[in-house]
């Protein structure tokens, strides 16, 4: 078989079960393109920015677990491509990435739509290739797939000059596909360790992260901590790993979280973190974070293990595997003065949810989103005030259901994030909260929600400003607020319109609840629009370098 | 009320530690271990690269001090696609002191 570059790109692409990807085309990426409109397997979706490919092929990943594909052309189509991948890197979303760059004999040149992809992708990838041989893309493409989906899952970046896409080459066959990778081989003597401190602990919590998701050991780690009487918090990117109306939830720790959560874990004497990797805004200050807890951490990332907490057992190793070994080992103990306690502290100082009955208000709208919503429903926000009520107040209950730009905290990321995930799972109904600043970083992927006919419901809750940057003026710089308002109002109705959107305005209704209803069972894209009161606030807060317990407001 | 995030760690010793990378010979793969080093803020005071063998890999030494990241560093380090194995030897390692002739 003679193919050229592209061409070989496309079939490794279809080889490895690629049949949807998001892009757009350009100058040096046209023989890619041209490649892609001969393919019969592989939908293009073609995005109105390149930041907006990325975010879908994100929302792909997110909830398959598997690799997805973006592709942009050289120089500014790489550039645009940087936040999303560098999003991908910080929250382990496994990710393809494929730039065209300009012909080899033009490069340092500073030819037309060069820029350094290769230089400029180190730092946000976990691996990263300049392609100078045709016959090398036989092995980095199914390298790139390895590398993307094993051990942390993250984002590749393969830049293909042009020539290399036009150049020919004679193969028998398409290479076999490599196997995966084994799983880390699991230190028994510290999985023992482990057991031992779990059994003699009093008033041990587990820990659940994103990692727990991506390892698909959510069901895992639900029946050890219901075996072993283990009251459970999650992190922002482990929200669904445990039913969060489950009786041993804690709910979400960190920044805004409740403040029974926060208390708890003060009270813990050991920390079972899996799949967790202490970041800031779960942790607070470190040095004051559970200062009497031991640690166990497990996590299949070695770099992770005493990088910001030392922990007193570290376990290199998938958590599902991990899981199954502990449990044989970990007797079973229901806890009851811990379990007691932990309840007494819930019932002292709950999540306050003020307004949940108001269909109109920010933690009532979420509430009465998901009281329309069953658990097959996948929920995509964006980033700020909007996010975390909807992290603290959504009744997540299986993991791959909440897609968040975690690591990163990216605005613009929930449109497009949407997008990928209802193309990749188009039985499902999709909902993106966002914010009027978020919406407007990636506005333009309405066109591209529209033309794909995608099931998604942007949910926009409107304050007119960038309301946690507003929250923080007021609350820690003398309520000079600055650059966070916006002074004129946006007509998004008129937006959505223009973009071929079905619009629902719950301002305009005397009964939201029937209009959201709506809404959500017609199917294809809407804006569902709601103004929110500025100074309504995220609470509690721990402000930014104090410890979780010095929270304000809640 | 504001709180302050804690300081880059300051340095708390002198020490040097001399590491010994074994490294696929790509293009690139100095990009990768420098890049690493520089956004992780922490100071390399000496790079030493050849291909050894049949040029299929190349050794890389590195002059650090021996800072309290070193650990995690290293850590990094071994993550990084295209390097094989990591070895760390004390100060006493004699390939940079062989060089400082040509360093006067």
């Amino acid at each position: 078989m003679q193919f050229n570059g592209a061409q070989l790109i496309v079939r490794l692409l279809e080889q490895q079960g690629i049949t949807q990807l998001a892009g757009i085309p350009g100058g040096a990426a046209l023989p890619l393109y041209d490649a892609l409109s001969q393919s019969t397997i592989i939908h293009h979706v073609l995005a109105r920015h390149e930041q907006g490919a990325g975010f879908i092929a994100q929302g792909m990943a997110r909830v398959s677990g598997r690799a997805a594909v973006c592709l942009a052309s050289s120089g500014p189509g790489a550039t645009n491509l940087v936040t999303a991948i560098a999003d991908a890197k910080l929250d382990s979303i496994p990710l393809v990435c494929i730039t065209a760059q300009v012909p080899r004999s033009m490069i340092g040149t500073d030819a037309f739509q060069e820029v350094d992809t290769y230089g400029i992708s180190i730092p946000i990838t976990k691996h990263n290739w300049l392609v100078r041989n045709i016959e090398d893309l036989l092995e980095i493409i199914p390298s790139a797939f390895r590398i993307a989906e094993s051990g942390r899952p993250g984002p590749v970046w393969i830049d293909v000059p042009k020539d290399v896409l036009t150049a020919k080459i004679e193969i028998e066959a398409l290479p076999p596909l490599p196997a995966a990778e084994p799983l880390p081989a699991i230190d028994a003597g510290l999985v023992m360790r482990a057991a031992e401190l779990i059994n003699a602990a009093k008033t041990p919590v587990l820990y659940l992260g994103g990692g727990v998701i991506a390892s698909g050991a959510s069901a895992a780690a639900v029946a050890f901590a219901e075996a072993a009487g283990l009251p459970t918090t999650m992190t922002l990117m482990g929200l669904g790993a445990m039913p969060v109306d489950h009786i041993l939830s804690l709910g979400m720790l960190g920044m805004h979280g409740a403040r029974y959560t926060n208390y708890a874990l003060e009270e813990s004497d050991l920390l079972i973190v899996m799949g967790a990797r202490f970041d800031d805004r779960a942790i607070g200050n470190a040095a004051k974070f559970c200062p009497n807890a031991a640690i166990i951490h497990i996590d299949i990332d070695p770099a992770e293990h005493g990088k910001i907490r030392r922990p007193d057992v570290a376990i290199h190793g998938d958590v599902g595997k991990v899981l199954e070994r502990l449990s044989a080992h970990v007797r079973a103990n229901p806890r009851t003065a811990w379990r007691d306690r932990v309840n007494a502290l819930k019932a002292a100082h709950p999540l306050a949810l003020p307004d949940a009955e108001d269909p109109r208000s920010h933690y009532g709208l979420v509430l009465a989103v998901a009281g329309l919503l069953d658990d097959d429903a996948v929920i995509a926000t964006d980033v700020g005030q909007h996010q975390m009520w909807v992290a603290q107040a959504y009744p997540f209950r299986r993991p791959r259901q909440w897609l968040t730009s975690g690591g990163l905290g990216t605005m613009g990321f929930g449109m497009p994030a949407a997008i990928g995930a209802a193309l990749a799972e188009p039985e499902r109904t999709v909902v993106c909260f966002s914010g009027d600043g978020s919406l407007k970083m990636n506005i333009q992927e309405m066109d591209t929600a529209v033309e794909e006919g995608v099931n998604i419901k942007v949910v926009l809750m409107n304050n007119q400003s960038l309301g946690l940057v507003h929250q923080q003026q007021d609350m820690f710089y003398g309520q000079r607020i600055y650059a966070s308002d916006y002074r004129r109002h946006t007509n998004f109705q008129m937006i959505a319109a223009g973009f071929g959107m079905r619009v629902f305005d719950l301002d305009q209704t005397d009964d939201p609840r029937n209009m959201l209803s709506e809404a959500l069972s017609v199917r294809g894209p809407c804006l569902i629009h709601c103004s929110i009161d500025v100074n309504q606030k995220v609470y509690p807060m721990v402000p930014p370098g104090a410890a979780n317990t010095e929270m304000i407001g809640g | 009320m504001e709180h302050e995030v804690q300081d880059i760690p300051v340095m708390k010793s002198v020490q040097k530690v001399v590491l010994e990378l074994s490294v696929h010979n790509h293009p690139g793969v100095m990009s990768h271990v420098c890049g690493l080093f520089a956004r992780r803020a922490f100071n390399v005071e000496g790079i030493l690269c050849m291909p050894v063998g049949d040029a299929r890999e190349s050794r890389i030494w590195l002059l650090v001090f021996d800072d309290a990241r070193l650990a995690q560093m290293i850590a990094q380090v071994e993550k990084l696609e295209d390097v094989i194995r990591v070895d760390r030897h004390g100060a006493d390692h004699r390939v940079f002191e062989r060089l400082e002739e040509f360093f006067v």
